[in-house]
């Protein structure tokens, strides 16, 4: 009946039998690409953690330095560890209901092929491309020399104020930076509500407003917040954008006011990596400046991410 | 009674199946298309001005990632406009005006002349304006003889030519191109500092594009999918790192590392800086690789198979060529990630700007150069103003390489 398969055809290609020795070299090599990212992860973990421990203590982290900063006697992070808090919070004050509320546009009320979404979703990729160094300009452009100058012009500062690096002006860079992880991240959030809950809300009588207001954003709020975990935890490791906005090389005290500078976590790996004159006596306060830097980003990183796991199976279970 | 469900005004709303269906706004939203007043106000009985005004103002906030990236160019392009138009004179010894004669010249020549702006000039009186003056003129005599008679000593090296063609210094045997910003001529020659960005984001790419590649092929396409839970955010762990960590590795660790195997000459240099840039790139470049490997139709990968294609045949030849312009956005918006990286660079690279195609050698990135010279630059002054311009050239680069690459990874999902 049928015809029979030629010799040639039947080759060897459809020869299960022999091994495939192409497709393992293949999946060998991948395999080993993959793993080798891994490692190198864990290498880079693994010995900071090794060398950082040893050189961690309580007075550490928790005192004022007032000494040398170089010497491991009376090397300490406090004031950082306070400063690198101070600017992601203000940072988080202003980043979050921008970021939110452009979020609900993006999926509540714009229409998915308009040319403004097109704009703004463009605008938005544009920006978590932008250097972070660009940022550090941007803030010396616009809100020191622009429009902190013109503040002190318009009331009348004996001296600079608002037209030098503060810690407000290192702030509000950071939020123009964080704000596509925020809206991203809401986006996400919001799409994961299932439409019938808003349909249902609409369909007892709820406005859009009260709709958005009283259904989406309550069920998105774990969204929100991973958003706001992520972008911290992105902004507390950033150092380019501050250098020039409101970092401080030393400062006998905490910062008190939003015109105040403040050191900063990052800054100081930096300063200890490239201004110590004797790298083997300041090794191990590098180590322990970099791992309470890791911690910090890490413990609000994990976070981040099983939040938004579980939001993600959520949406899964949703559809 | 008589009121059966038959009689049900419902009923009688049911679409006639002979008819085409109605059409149906394809958004829940009451504002698709709906007739509406003067400004959406008066609309009948659906009047609802609360919403009408918490729409609009929703719609003007998220605006404001278009207005930023707008701000980010103007305000950084700003500070930048005087070297652009050539309103900046870097020269050593300039011609000095004599401050007897500061009523002679016209305001917006005075003000150049004292590098401010011709606002800031009318806010300052006319006796400060004279000891500015007369500061210039005793800065200008102070300058020894020797400088001052430097050939250079009255170039403007803003100048275009300066910045772009090599030049013969006094001192030198023949035409170099020197950044040299601190010195008593500032030498504003951008190639080595072009070339060091180069070297070190091509190191970087060299390195992160063929590991993130291969490990998204292997995540997407052969390796067990239970794996795939734990190696994906594993990896994409890694762009969690502080890129100032990353720095701090790469001198600490990285750089003994590499020494040791390469032997080279200057412990830290493009190749140490290089390979740090490529763990920052590795994430990014995998994410987008890996998603465009596993938005390749499953169909495809089972037609190949059942032709008689090995794994690797399919993952190579079938796949990956399926999902090339998504592996092109990730290669593209990693050297964006790479050129734009300041931190690693700025810690690991050695910072001498020279022109030297040798990867072992120390190099100077733009990005270093402005996070390590801004703090001693006069602000306003040209070195200022060159800083930014380097920043505005950088704006371009990675606004282009965003561009392209998201216009690349938006036309894929447009046909998925």
């Amino acid at each position: 009946m049928s015809t029979p398969i030629p010799a040639a055809a039947a080759g060897r290609r459809f020869d299960r039998k022999r091994p495939d020795i192409a497709s393992g070299l293949f999946t060998g090599l991948t395999g080993l690409a993959t793993f080798g990212i891994l490692a190198i992860l864990a290498a880079i973990l693994g010995n900071i953690l090794y060398h950082g421990l040893p050189g961690l203590s309580w007075r550490f982290v928790s005192t004022i330095p007032r000494k040398d900063m170089f010497e491991p006697e009376s090397a300490a992070v406090l004031s950082m560890i306070v400063g690198t808090s101070i600017r992601v919070m203000i940072m988080t004050i202003f980043v979050i209901p921008i970021g939110v509320i452009t979020a609900v546009y993006l999926t509540e009320y714009a229409a998915s092929g308009s040319i403004y979404t097109r704009i703004i979703r463009v605008a938005i990729a544009n920006l978590a491309g932008v250097p972070s160094i660009v940022f550090g300009l941007f803030g010396l452009g616009f809100f020191i020399n622009f429009i902190g100058k013109n503040l002190d012009q318009l009331t009348h500062q004996s001296g600079p104020l608002f037209g030098k690096p503060t810690v407000l002006w290192a702030s509000l860079t950071l939020a123009v930076m964080t704000m596509p992880v925020v809206i991203v991240a809401t986006e996400e959030a919001l799409k994961a509500i299932p439409p019938g809950l808003r349909e249902a809300s609409l369909a007892l009588g709820a406005t859009k407003l009260e709709t958005i207001l009283k259904i989406v954003l309550p069920n998105a709020l774990p969204g929100i917040l991973t958003g706001a975990i992520l972008a911290i935890s992105r902004a507390a490791g950033e150092v380019a954008p501050i250098l020039f906005t409101g970092v401080a090389y030393y400062m006998a005290d905490l910062p008190s006011k939003l015109t105040d500078q403040f050191m900063d976590l990052g800054y100081h790996a930096f300063v200890l990596s490239t201004q110590s004159d004797n790298i083997e006596k300041t090794r191990p306060i590098l180590y322990a400046t970099v791992l309470v830097l890791l911690m910090l980003t890490f413990s609000l990183n994990a976070i981040g991410i099983i939040v938004r796991a579980r939001i993600r199976k959520a949406m899964r279970a949703g559809h | 009674m008589g009121c059966s469900i038959r009689a049900s005004p419902f009923r009688s709303a049911r679409p006639d199946p002979t008819q085409p269906f109605p059409r149906l706004p394809h958004r829940y939203s009451d504002t698709a298309k709906r007739p509406s007043g003067w400004m959406g106000i008066h609309r009948g009985h659906n009047a609802r001005p609360l919403e009408w005004i918490a729409e609009k103002f929703i719609f003007t906030v998220s605006l404001s990632a278009i207005a930023m990236v707008f701000l980010i160019f103007l305000f950084v392009g700003r500070e930048a406009l005087p070297v652009f138009l050539g309103d900046t004179d870097s020269a050593l010894v300039q011609t000095v005006i004599p401050s007897k004669d500061m009523e002679k010249i016209a305001p917006d020549r005075l003000a150049r002349y004292l590098g401010m702006s011709v606002s800031e000039l009318k806010t300052k009186d006319a006796d400060t304006l004279r000891t500015m003056m007369e500061i210039r003129e005793e800065a200008a005599n102070e300058v020894p003889a020797a400088v001052r008679d430097d050939k250079d000593a009255t170039a403007n090296t803003t100048e275009w030519k300066y910045l772009l063609k090599p030049h013969q210094w006094t001192g030198y045997s023949k035409p170099e191109y020197i950044w040299q910003p601190v010195s008593a001529i500032h030498k504003y020659n951008l190639v080595p500092l072009v070339i060091g960005s180069l070297k070190t984001t091509l190191i970087g790419l060299a390195f992160a594009v063929p590991l993130s590649l291969a490990a998204a092929i292997y995540v997407s396409q052969l390796a067990p999918p239970s794996w795939k839970e734990w190696i994906k955010p594993g990896i994409e762990f890694l762009s969690g790192i502080p890129s100032v960590v990353l720095g701090a590795f790469a001198f600490l660790v990285l750089a003994g590392f590499l020494h040791d195997i390469f032997g080279y000459r200057y412990r830290l240099n493009a190749f140490v800086a290089g390979i740090a840039l490529g763990l920052t790139a590795v994430p990014l470049i995998f994410s987008i690789a890996e998603d465009a490997l596993t938005s390749v139709p499953r169909s495809y990968v089972q037609a190949a198979l059942a032709l008689g294609a090995s794994k690797w045949q399919t993952a190579w030849q079938v796949v990956l060529p399926a999902a090339a312009p998504g592996v092109f956005a990730a290669i593209v918006l990693g050297f964006g990630r790479c050129i734009g990286e300041t931190m690693v660079v700025l810690i690991a690279s050695g910072n001498a700007s020279v022109v030297s195609w040798d990867i072992f050698d120390s190099t100077r990135s733009l990005t270093a150069t402005i996070a390590a010279e801004m703090a001693e630059a006069v602000n306003g002054g040209h070195h200022y103003r060159v800083l930014f311009m380097l920043g505005t050239m950088l704006f371009a680069v990675t606004f282009a390489t965003n561009l392209l690459g998201d216009a690349v990874m938006h036309r894929l999902k447009k046909q998925r």
